[in-house]
């Protein structure tokens, strides 16, 4: 059975909403990048970078056009098709995921209907998750096909943290999507008129937190990439454009993972205590949450230091999969027996 | 009786056992508690000085660039040409050729100049020995540190460079600081 699409427009006006909403999306990346960066350094009791433009703002300029002037280097070991695949299905799957993020409720543009989003799939956290799985494999070719032995364990050591993380975050939406009684992202936001899912849900939130932290591969969860042991893990063999391509997928995934916390635990763009802005306020509602989303990120990779390996693996296990478990049962007796 | 250690008394912090919820909620005390500690960073002051533009102060002791004296009342200069810091100096850095001081050219208060007097700041070590062999206090060590340049013969200071006043001053601690 194929999934349903809550709203349809005209195709062109699909295809102004594709271009614009990438078109804000993808400037959002170097702004992640530069903040990331100034943030860090504060965090450390520096500047971070202010050389470049007014307060370093031109920095990621600068970043890009100096990875994309750089060789496309190959190692002679490498395997050739599948070595310059792999950062592309890394930065594809970020960005496919990153069309289901709602922005907004649909709007009246001009006397026409517009969804502020980019798809209203009915099965919304399966097309993630789904998405999730196969953006996996960008990093477990790229660190394969490079031939190198650091590449090789950054990839195999990306594979047990996805066995480890993503059954847990699975379990960690099942409460919200008993509680909404929706798959579509749209409808849980709706769902939450009354109250966030933050609150009902907070191990919920938690749970899928963590395990964000260990889909984007990032502190303290970023063992796959490990600079200090695995000399940059999966991407050690990159270079240039195509290590732009992973590194821009990753803080696309950043951007994601905030949005769907976003959506799912924090109201997406529902303003607390009843406020109702007009329509045109809620983009601007989900990219401040998403923004304070964002920082969290960065707050928690200047605090925490990189897990073992084997202390990820007895974390996701022995606490985050019973925890998201016991969640999912509590919310789904509570709502068994309230309805 | 015991001996009582007082406040001296650090705690042991122990990290929590593997897997156990117990350990697992002390960890997530405890990542509060580092979220606070970098938060707390993130409001103060950058540490950072931003050197091009603003320069490390320097004690009044740091041995820096040498520096060559005149007698501030006559403007003569302070070395004789003796050559002690050249026997002094153990990167052997310092060139001394002197003269004889005549009644029309008077350079010195001595009875011969420093004609010659270079140093080789691409060895010299900064140990200060010149400092301390000199009898009438004619060298000293300055408090530049900048003197990076293109070639190695322009690391070769002559006497009226080491005369001169550092073109830019560098600052220096304050008391206290």
């Amino acid at each position: 059975m194929l999934a349903t699409v809550g709203f349809y427009e005209a195709w062109w006006i699909q295809i102004v909403k594709a271009i614009v909403i990438f078109a804000v999306g993808l400037q959002l990346v170097p702004i992640v990048l530069i903040a990331e960066r100034k943030l860090l350094g504060r965090f450390q009791a520096r500047y971070g970078p202010n050389r470049v433009g007014p307060y370093g703002a031109l920095q990621p300029l600068a970043d890009i056009v100096k990875l994309l002037t750089k060789e496309q280097f190959r190692p002679s070991t490498s395997a050739g098709f599948l070595f310059a695949l792999a950062p592309t299905i890394s930065i594809l799957t970020a960005v496919a995921a990153f069309a289901i993020i709602p922005f907004g409720n649909v709007q009246h543009i001009f006397g026409t209907p517009v969804g502020l989003y980019g798809i209203d799939v009915s099965i919304g956290p399966l097309y993630l998750f789904a998405f999730g799985a196969v953006a996996f494999y960008g990093i477990m070719l790229g660190g394969w096909s490079s031939g190198s032995k650091y590449s090789f364990l950054g990839a195999m050591r990306g594979a047990a943290q996805l066995i480890s993380y993503e059954v847990s975050q699975g379990l960690a939406l099942v409460g919200v999507i008993f509680t909404a009684g929706t798959l579509s992202l749209t409808g849980i936001v709706q769902a939450q008129q009354g109250m966030w899912y933050i609150v009902p849900q907070f191990f919920g939130f938690v749970v899928f937190l963590v395990a964000g932290f260990a889909e984007t591969n990032r502190a303290p969860f970023d063992l796959t990439e490990a600079d200090a042991e695995l000399v940059g893990g999966y991407n050690t063999e990159y270079g240039g454009g195509r290590f732009a391509s992973y590194y821009f997928a990753e803080y696309l995934n950043v951007l994601v993972v905030s949005g769907i916390v976003t959506t799912v635990f924090l109201g997406g763009w529902l303003m607390p205590f009843g406020i109702h802005p007009p329509g045109w306020v809620d983009p601007f509602v989900v990219l401040f949450k998403m923004g304070l989303m964002t920082f969290f990120f960065i707050w928690i990779r200047a605090t925490l230091p990189r897990l073992r390996y084997d202390q990820l693996m007895s974390f996701g296990w022995k606490i985050l999969l019973p925890l998201a478990t016991l969640n999912a049962l509590v919310t789904a007796v509570l709502v068994v027996v309230t309805h | 009786m015991t001996w009582d250690p007082g406040g001296d008394v650090v705690e042991v912090l122990r990290t929590p056992a593997p897997g156990a919820a117990r350990g697992t909620y002390r960890a997530f005390g405890e990542t509060l508690r580092g979220l606070k500690t970098t938060f707390g960073r993130f409001t103060e002051k950058a540490v950072t000085i931003q050197y091009p533009e603003e320069k490390t102060p320097v004690y009044p002791r740091f041995r820096g660039r040498h520096k060559l004296h005149r007698f501030e009342d006559t403007n003569l200069e302070k070395c004789v040409g003796c050559s002690l810091c050249a026997a002094a100096c153990p990167a052997d850095c310092i060139r001394v050729v002197a003269a004889e001081n005549t009644p029309e050219n008077r350079v010195s208060a001595g009875e011969r100049y420093a004609a010659v007097y270079e140093i080789n700041l691409s060895r010299c070590i900064f140990c200060g020995y010149c400092e301390v062999a000199c009898p009438f206090d004619a060298i000293t060590m300055g408090h530049d540190y900048e003197m990076s340049d293109y070639t190695r013969s322009d690391l070769i200071f002559t006497k009226e460079m080491l005369l001169a006043e550092p073109i830019e001053r560098t600052p220096l601690r304050r008391e206290g600081e």
